[in-house]
């Protein structure tokens, strides 16, 4: 009895030894087991914490591969082959990072689609999301750069298009993708930069942004299904009435969905790693050839929907321009939109008739993206681009005249 | 107290606030040049870009021949009598986007309605002028794919883009401009020289 008090003191002597040179149990406070989520988070509240999970993921394996690859052209395409079948494991290594690229997205899709619903970038969540979307722009880069590494004519063919996006600007198009090759074509030094690029810079960026975003979020407080802030009603205690805090509440809620998450990712992990070619191209099992287009060309799943607008535009400066707006635009929604309540709940129809038309052209367009650009499927392209657009154009418009319901004090919950 | 404050020079601090501010930003601008400028083609990589040479004499009418340069296809193709019929149909102009290659990129010497130095021998940088990809030669005439008015040339498969027999490119394409052609020249009548500009007489 006596010992184990004396050892609890010891462990406290401990703790009070770090709390005077360095404040763990103050930062442990405010961003876990006191810090208020409103009690009445639901299904899309899991999508954060798993980005965050497939960011580890994705470092770790990173790190794995990096002991094997080679990132020359002569060296590349090899020394993955030699992961895949002579490395201990470096199979699963590799595939859980390949399979990671593509849940990151699915992830990253579905937590700013709950963004999307429940008007979380609205105020005072502003910095909130502007931080989300430099995540997110970070993300494509990342995986733009880290797609050329396998060196496969499917990255060579793919690194060749992006790049030469560039090209469409004018008057310092072509020497600026020149400087970005740092070679006439897509080569032996354009891998080794982009390895650099993929493996340090972007990751450190990523994860500079990902602490920003979540020291952001801490700092308004979580939105919710509700579009209620619960900072406005405070109990006694000077807490929020509505809120519980994130440590245990959500961090056992999100454990829950992160051991569905595992199941699901081990299934595509082992059963279906290429996911019909959808996460990994069959044009990539080929080496890169620079004499050697394959004969139909389209990035992996997630840029489609921008690689669609792209290809529906008969005009290279304005298609690259419209592509980057189709992802730019996002920055600016807290500004678009114009209407008293957040969450769809209290929304109008019309607000969740240009969401619900915005999300299947987003679908449709990713669909697109993947088909060979046919006249039919390049008019198809054009009437759900402009679909696309017109969410966010027509945003101050819908959302200032849509009727809205009067959104209640306190957020609605019903207790299991 | 109030002496105190006087003794404070606002405007010396402003000016020196400025003055370093000014200062350290050059510094980092100046710092950032090598930086940056490492990322431009190395000395090996301007080297290795060096000319290639073909030997043509083997090459059959209505073939197609690829050289390497610069990590870039070059297409070499020598028009037979039936492909220089299709160039010459009068109405082809008319689907063409930029016909007389004004806003093309192609040498002097190639700036002209089939776009060569030889009439003969058509040489283009094979890659689409949208996004890079390398077009594939479609040269019959009336392709199942490419419709019956296809007077034969180059399609692109990534986006669609086609051009003509003389690397041009047609209307209603993604491509801005007509295929390039590099600087080249024949070194005697059997064999081009790509990298090097012909002396034009």
């Amino acid at each position: 009895m006596s010992a184990t008090m004396q050892e609890k003191g010891r462990m406290a002597q401990l703790v009070d030894w770090i709390d005077a040179r360095f404040p763990m149990t103050r930062f442990m406070k405010e961003h876990a087991s006191e810090y208020y989520a409103p009690k009445n988070f639901n299904f899309w509240y899991y999508f954060g914490s798993l980005a965050l999970v497939v960011l580890v993921l994705q470092i770790v394996t990173g790190i794995f591969l990096t002991m094997n690859y080679k990132p020359s052209a002569a060296d590349a395409f090899a020394s993955v082959e030699y992961i895949m079948r002579d490395v201990e494991w470096g199979w699963l290594i590799r595939y859980m990072h390949s399979t990671g690229a593509s849940a990151f997205f699915i992830v990253v899709y579905l937590h700013m689609f709950r963004g999307l619903m429940y008007g979380s970038y609205k105020n005072p969540r502003e910095l909130v999301w502007i931080f989300g979307m430099l995540i997110y722009l970070c993300l494509m880069a990342e995986a733009f750069f880290g797609y050329l590494l396998p060196w496969g004519n499917m990255s060579y063919w793919g690194a060749q298009v992006i790049v030469s996006l560039f090209g469409a600007i004018p008057g310092i198009g072509e020497s600026l993708v020149e400087w970005i090759r740092g070679d006439y074509y897509i080569s032996d030094i354009t891998l080794n930069r982009f390895f650099a690029l993929h493996v340090i810079a972007l990751p450190l960026a990523l994860v500079f942004l990902v602490i920003a975003h979540i020291f952001a979020l801490h700092e308004v407080g979580s939105n919710n299904p509700d579009g209620v802030e619960i900072k406005k009603l405070k109990g006694p205690d000077g807490h929020p009435v509505d809120g519980i805090p994130f440590h245990p509440y959500y961090t056992v809620k999100d454990l829950v969905g992160f051991i569905v998450f595992a199941m699901l990712f081990a299934l595509v992990l082992f059963f279906a790693p290429e996911m019909g070619g959808y996460f990994l191209e069959h044009a990539n099992f080929d080496p890169a050839n620079p004499l050697q287009t394959p004969e139909h060309i389209a990035p992996v799943w997630y840029f489609t929907p921008f690689y669609a607008i792209l290809r529906a535009v008969p005009n290279k400066l304005l298609g690259v321009a419209l592509m980057g707006a189709a992802v730019i635009l996002f920055v600016f929604l807290p500004w678009l939109d114009r209407s008293k309540v957040k969450s769809i709940r209290y929304r109008g129809w019309l607000f969740r008739g240009f969401l619900g038309a915005f999300a299947v052209s987003f679908i449709a367009l990713g669909y697109l993206g993947l088909q060979p650009a046919t006249p039919g499927y390049t008019l198809a392209a054009r009437f759900f681009a402009v679909v696309y657009f017109a969410f966010f154009l027509l945003m101050p418009w819908y959302t200032r005249i849509d009727q809205t319901k009067p959104v209640p004090e306190r957020v609605t919950y019903h207790a299991h | 107290m109030t002496s105190e404050v006087e003794k404070v020079d606002g405007g010396r601090r402003h000016f020196l606030l400025v003055a370093t501010t000014v200062t350290g930003i050059a510094g980092a601008a100046m710092t950032a040049v090598p930086f940056l400028a490492s990322w431009k083609p190395s000395a090996r990589a301007q080297a290795l870009g060096a000319p290639v040479e073909q030997d043509i004499s083997k090459l059959e009418p209505g073939a197609m021949v690829k050289v390497n340069w610069r990590g870039q296809a070059i297409f070499i193709v020598r028009r037979s009598p039936e492909m220089m019929k299709q160039l010459e149909d009068p109405a082809l102009d008319g689907r063409l986007r930029d016909p007389k290659s004004e806003q093309s990129e192609q040498p002097k010497y190639a700036q002209n309605e089939l776009r060569s130095l030889k009439p003969e021998f058509l040489v283009l940088v094979g890659v689409c002028t949208h996004l890079g990809c390398a077009p594939l030669s479609r040269f019959q005439p009336a392709d199942a794919e490419l419709g019956a008015d296809w007077p034969g040339g180059f399609y692109c498969p990534c986006h669609g883009s086609k051009f003509d027999l003389a690397g041009r490119v047609f209307k209603d394409v993604p491509a801005p401009t007509n295929l390039k052609v590099p600087p080249y020249r024949f070194v005697t009548d059997d064999v081009v020289q790509v990298g090097v500009d012909a002396e034009v007489a």
